[in-house]
């Protein structure tokens, strides 16, 4: 397994045929534009696919653990395709499991609203409306992505991401507009998760290659859509929408919180502990 | 999963109802149910049923539900250390069947005419019992294929026999419920049969698993058929088809040759094939094991109550939250 930077980015660049985001002297070394961004995309949700995991066996009520888990199987199972394909452009024979298990947690591109730990249900629920109503406007505009590999999964992560956006638009409204306790803790949630929602609309060098090299997507519009979905579910929930204050970031070039390293430290446990097995 | 999709909450913000008063029986009324089940008849919710046998299938399928729901959390106990993504999700996706085996039966026990949320409180304040099994811990990723291979394997011996019972909700829930647990064995044997091919760590990793579930997994059936107190009426009123005894030595018969197929050895000196009989003989069962764990004394019953407990107590501001919502929405509609 090649784990030098250097390496895939001198593959990627040959089978690409364009230049790789170099990094500044102080800054972090970055990929070939569509390997960072596949990661971006996969490593997102299979951090936050893993979060969820975590409630297997502890929801509030039997339901909750069936739909959380439903949520981590599609996330996970779309961060598997995602990541297979970001091997693929890389091109040095990494697959999906290489690149969840082998990576170190600054080789992971994950926002940071995805690895924060998963507080009570009321923080899971409002962090993946935040992060559903995202990932529906994004899917939408990937649709259309002359990358028939992201275009495929596209089409059907849309379909899962809009279920998750229903259910957790549900769980907000129920909550907020539940009792005194309930709403106290979903608007603490909220106020908590609001720091970090600036990353998700975030873009940099990398999007700004893939422009050049394929495609585009229209940010802004996202953002304003975006806007629209969060005010009119945090209005029938009661809720105060949080003032954009400082956002926080850095997942996207691998400057994480403290809470991956633990995360990815069970994640990788068994993997890492045979090195060339197979499961 | 889809139809598991649609939010029941309604159904759950009640948390109140009493077990309906049950008939006293009348001696026409038992010969003529007894004919019935003679005539191989299904006994369907609203047919008279003897009290005794409405007690026991309540017993035994709320036992089941709730060995659903525990069982979920030795296998969830490796969801996040699963060592490859498509493991990772055919582990969730096996433990979120459990939860909906655990929902689909609980609500089978409403048609007897009890509310699950009794069943369920009986599970948590410890009165209630699940199957012994899942009070063992899981201490390596091979007890995800061992569990799989043996205690799904066993649970299929089980249930298999359970879908020609006399009383018809049950029956048809196991048959849904076993075409689940059979991909869910061959799964458990695959995870072992890769461990098997795979390294001396990943063989010995498989071994070690085995030699802590096989014999929890033969005490599985329930205690030998001279000890059984209920096997003799549930054999007359067909709740079961076969004593504990049968269903234990049938599945030793089915189990020995893949442990064969696996290379690892069983950990029992005496096992060895009658050819008179054409069964596998095996040595004596440690009952008094079975017993200290039924009597919560197992490696992990406190553990996994305490598990339940904390999910239950944590999710309190939840429930409640959804039961106010849902009176204001009702509210408003009403007002409307």
């Amino acid at each position: 397994m090649a784990e030098s930077e250097e390496l895939g980015i001198a593959a990627g660049e040959a089978q690409a045929g364009v230049r790789a985001v170099a990094g500044t002297s102080r800054g972090p070394v970055l990929g070939p534009p569509m390997v960072e961004y596949l990661l971006r995309l996969g490593d997102d949700r299979l951090i936050l696919g893993h979060r969820l995991s975590e409630w297997c066996g502890h929801g509030p009520i039997l339901e909750e653990d069936i739909a959380l888990s439903n949520m981590a199987l599609d996330l996970i199972g779309q961060a598997a395709s995602l990541l297979r394909l970001a091997g693929e452009a890389e091109g040095t024979g990494r697959d999906e499991d290489a690149l969840a298990y082998w990576r170190d947690g600054v080789q992971f591109r994950n926002a940071l609203l995805m690895e924060l730990p998963n507080g009570d249900f009321g923080f899971t629920i409002v962090r993946q409306f935040l992060v559903s109503a995202h990932s529906v406007f994004l899917w939408e505009a990937l649709l259309a992505a002359p990358h028939a590999g992201l275009a495929g999964v596209a089409a059907k992560a849309i379909k899962e991401a809009k279920y998750h956006l229903r259910h957790t638009s549900e769980w907000v409204v129920r909550l907020g507009d539940g009792t005194p306790e309930s709403h106290g803790r979903v608007q603490r949630a909220l106020d908590d998760c609001w720091r970090y929602t600036g990353e998700l609309f975030a873009q940099d060098e990398i999007d700004t290659a893939v422009a050049a090299l394929s495609f585009t997507v229209d940010m802004a519009a996202i953002r304003s859509r975006w806007d629209q979905v969060v005010d009119d579910v945090l209005q029938r929930a009661t809720l105060t929408r949080p003032a954009d204050a400082a956002m926080r970031r850095g997942g996207r070039v691998g400057r994480h919180t403290e809470h991956l390293g633990h995360l990815l430290s069970v994640m990788q446990i068994v993997a890492r502990s045979h090195p060339g097995a197979t499961w | 999963m889809a139809t598991l999709r649609g939010s029941r909450l309604c159904s759950l913000t009640h948390m109140t109802t009493t077990i309906r008063q049950l008939p006293a029986d009348d001696p026409a009324q038992v010969a003529a149910f007894e004919a019935r089940i003679a005539a191989g008849e299904s006994i369907e919710p609203k047919d008279w049923m003897p009290v005794r046998y409405r007690s026991q299938l309540t017993r035994m399928m709320s036992q089941h539900a709730h060995s659903e729901i525990v069982g979920m959390l030795p296998e969830g106990n490796w969801i996040t250390r699963a060592p490859s993504l498509r493991r990772k999700q055919s582990l969730i996706a096996k433990v979120q069947d459990e939860a909906g085996h655990g929902l689909y039966i609980y609500c089978g026990t409403e048609t007897l005419g009890v509310d699950r949320f009794d069943l369920y409180n009986q599970l948590l304040d410890g009165t209630a019992k699940y199957s012994s099994i899942f009070n063992y811990p899981t201490l390596s990723w091979a007890d995800m294929g061992v569990i799989g291979w043996l205690v799904d394997g066993a649970a299929i011996v089980n249930q298999t026999i359970l879908a020609k019972t006399s009383y018809g909700p049950y029956a048809r829930a196991m048959v849904r419920i076993c075409k689940e647990e059979n991909f869910h064995k061959r799964q458990g044997y695959e995870i072992c049969m890769t461990l098997a091919k795979g390294t001396p760590a990943q063989r010995e990793m498989l071994q070690d698993a085995v030699n802590r579930f096989w014999w929890p997994s033969l005490m599985m059936f329930g205690p030998s058929d001279t000890h059984s107190p209920n096997t003799a009426e549930l054999l007359k009123w067909r709740v079961k088809r076969k004593t504990n005894d049968e269903l234990r030595q049938r599945f030793i018969n089915l189990t020995v040759p893949q442990a064969q197929e696996l290379g690892i050895t069983l950990p029992d000196p005496d096992l060895r094939y009658n050819a008179e009989t054409k069964n596998w003989d095996f040595g004596p069962i440690d009952w008094s094991e079975f017993q200290e764990v039924i009597a919560g004394n197992g490696p992990c019953n406190r553990e996994r109550l305490e598990a339940r407990r904390a999910a239950h107590d944590e999710g309190r501001w939840v429930r409640e939250a959804a039961a106010a919502h849902a009176a204001k929405r009702s509210q408003a509609t009403a007002a409307a």
